[in-house]
């Protein structure tokens, strides 16, 4: 099974979106004259970081269901009596 | 421009995702159809947005913006009519082919379809423009990274000169693409793809947004553009009263039909995102999942163009509200943000045949981002900048190390290897892929001349392919002599419509008229759309009239390759959203609502 891509997408997504957000947060006011007087970088930092987030879960979520069901098969497997057992 | 560290924290956090995902990848590829093929094990949207993110490479995002910002919103015909219902055609009649006879690539369908020698020609023009395309996207990334003055800063800390920031740029994307692909093959480069799609998205929406608020919304591109710019439709009837230059039957048959089925339906380079697929469900659906996206697109890519080229009058009216220096160094001829276009080698503005200096387009979304970026997003956007000429170069590297070990390779030089041989052959193709990408972008660097004039070769190579599938898919009668005698021939009379054309105002040579001049189209456009029509039909006729005089196929032979000796898709479980042809009927309804309401 491959290594579902939400999580990458998720985890670059919510870095970028932190980074962005934080980096806002702080940064000098003056910088978005530029940007129309919009402080671009906290909005959608926090944009990115949800979509990041959401991401990350359903890739979460997906890898433990995964992961689960692949755990049934193999108990039915042990639980299935062997061949020699019933020779 | 300067870079703040922010920036670089983000562009450098992007690489390492890039390249983790590569190494993460590394120990799910064990097989060759894992390196080609992804295993053959990807949910169709993850294949979908892999199908359109390998196409929107660097030609694509500055070029669309380009035209945009030229031609105005007519340019949303490159996605409209010619992509969408070529790529709903493709999900719903051809996919069943290509996925269902288990063909590793477009050629070797050929060759189970026809014979070796169509497959040969296929596969061996094929894997020659990936590697000029490819080697176009780095070159164009690395002369961006040079004009937007990125690495100017380090490089004068370091005491380098500046003239190594070109090569930097190459040699660092291209260690970048082969890292990722050499480990993970397809599944990485596809995985990448789509990465680059969200963050084409999450760069460019902010532009679109904050360009849209600073000139006064739609409203406000109205009011400071020429009507001519806004509609796509109105004035087609001529081609003198529309921005391309081309008339609404040109457009619809050489764009719509000829250009765009031959790309989206043919080309391997997107055809192997599809095979990619776990299933023929989700491979017919792959096409049509990356057609919704598709429809969308222009927002982003052409919008940009269009708010770059509104900004003029607006800045033209206040010329000191400009702070982009970039955009004021040619305060005279300058519309807005988009500079005059300097000849390199003299600094002097080039003229058009009328003697007015020309626009250079392409730095219409460049110089946007910088307008409007504050440090920080800034980094965002040049990393979405750089996601997408990473995954144009990545796109044409992957079909490149597969026709090659697939396709040429293994039939002709070592047949019957193990796969853990072709394998490795395909990794060393990955090496040497990239290393002639690198080759090929210095040519294009040093031969303006031979890159348009092998733009123009690829275009009357590829011209003809569609009516060929056509044939092969749906007429049972159709020979392998027939299908390489009509490839042959319509690639010899698109050059010979070539030679005797020519667009108003060129002169002859590169752009037409070598051999004599019988007809002068409006423009470069209309004459490229006709050469591919002229191609086709040609292709089309000699196709037929060579399968009727050469030995009828065996039909026990083309099960499962062609239509009428095919079962049609299992379906009956899948609810009716699911079925392709649903799903490819609202999306041609909708592009036809989107026709109509941008007219």
């Amino acid at each position: 099974m491959h290594l579902d891509i939400r999580l990458p997408i998720g985890a670059l997504f919510t870095t970028l979106g932190i980074l962005l957000s934080v980096f806002g947060f702080f940064s000098n006011p003056a910088i978005y004259a530029q940007s129309l007087g919009i402080n671009v970088n906290l909005i959608w930092g926090l944009v990115l970081s949800v979509f990041g987030l959401l991401m990350l879960l359903l890739g979460i979520r997906a890898t433990l269901l995964n992961a689960n069901s692949r755990k049934m098969v193999f108990r039915e497997e042990e639980l299935r009596p062997s061949k020699e057992s019933i020779d | 421009m300067g870079l703040t560290s922010i920036d670089w924290l983000i562009i450098g956090v992007y690489f390492a995702f890039v390249l983790g995902i590569g190494f993460a990848l590394k120990r799910y590829t064990k097989s060759s159809t894992d390196f080609f093929l992804a295993g053959r094990s990807l949910p169709a949207w993850v294949c979908g947005l892999a199908f359109i993110s390998a196409n929107l490479g660097a030609q694509e995002v500055i070029g669309m913006g380009a035209s945009g910002a030229k031609y105005g919103l007519a340019t949303s015909h490159f996605y409209w009519i010619g992509a969408i219902p070529a790529m709903v055609f493709v999900g719903i009649f051809m996919m069943p082919f290509y996925y269902g006879s288990r063909a590793r690539s477009v050629p070797e369908y050929l060759r189970l379809r026809f014979d070796e020698k169509t497959r040969g020609l296929n596969a061996i023009s094929f894997a020659i423009m990936t590697l000029f395309s490819s080697g176009i996207s780095m070159y164009a990334m690395a002369k961006l990274v040079q004009i937007l003055h990125i690495l100017d800063l380090p490089f004068r800390t370091l005491g380098i000169p500046q003239a190594w920031i070109f090569h930097t740029g190459m040699v660092v994307s291209a260690l970048v693409v082969l890292g990722y692909i050499y480990f993970g093959g397809l599944t990485s480069a596809i995985y990448n793809e789509v990465l680059q799609f969200f963050l084409i998205v999450a760069g460019f929406a902010p532009l679109v947004w904050l360009g849209m608020k600073s000139v006064g919304g739609w409203a406000g591109l109205k009011a400071s553009l020429d009507p001519s710019y806004l509609h796509s439709w109105v004035g087609m009837s001529n081609p003198h009263t529309n921005r391309l230059g081309v008339e609404w039957f040109g457009l619809t048959m050489g764009l719509g039909f000829v250009l765009s089925f031959g790309y989206w339906c043919t080309d391997f380079l997107v055809v192997q995102r599809a095979m990619a697929a776990d299933s023929m469900t989700s491979a017919r659906r792959t096409p049509l999942i990356a057609a919704i996206p598709k429809m969308l697109l222009p927002v982003l890519v052409i919008l940009p163009g269009l708010i770059a080229m509104a900004l003029t009058s607006q800045l033209t009216a206040a010329p000191a509200s400009a702070p982009s220096s970039a955009a004021r160094q040619d305060t005279q001829a300058t519309r807005g943000l988009i500079p005059v276009k300097r000849n390199p080698a003299t600094n002097q503005p080039e003229l058009d045949t009328n003697g007015r200096p020309q626009l250079d387009y392409d730095l219409a979304v460049p110089n946007l981002l910088l307008r409007y970026f504050p440090t920080g997003l800034l980094g965002l956007g040049l990393t979405a900048l750089l996601a997408s000429f990473m995954s144009g170069m990545a796109g044409n590297v992957t079909a490149f190390n597969t026709v090659w070990t697939h396709d040429i390779y293994e039939p002709y030089i070592r047949p019957n290897a193990a796969d853990a041989h072709y394998l490795m052959v395909g990794r060393m193709a990955t090496i040497a892929g990239v290393a002639l990408s690198v080759v090929t972008a210095y040519l294009a660097t040093h031969f303006n001349n031979i890159m348009d004039m092998l733009q123009l070769v690829f275009a009357f190579v590829n011209a003809p392919l569609f009516a060929t599938f056509l044939l092969g898919m749906f007429w049972k009668r159709t020979t392998g002599h027939g299908a390489f005698a009509g490839l042959l021939s319509g690639t010899a009379a698109a050059a010979l419509h070539h030679g005797l054309t020519i667009p108003a105002g060129s002169s002859v040579g590169i752009k037409g008229g070598w051999l004599a001049i019988l007809h002068t189209y409006p423009s470069e456009m209309a004459q490229n759309f006709w050469t591919a029509i002229f191609a086709w039909v040609t292709c089309f006729v000699i196709t037929i009239a060579v399968s009727l005089v050469t030995k009828r196929p065996d039909e026990s032979r083309l099960v499962g390759l062609v239509y009428s000796l095919t079962e049609r898709p299992e379906q009956s479980h899948l609810s009716w959203y699911q079925k392709p042809a649903i799903l490819g009927g609202v999306i041609l309804i909708a592009t036809i609502l989107l026709n109509i309401a941008f007219r």
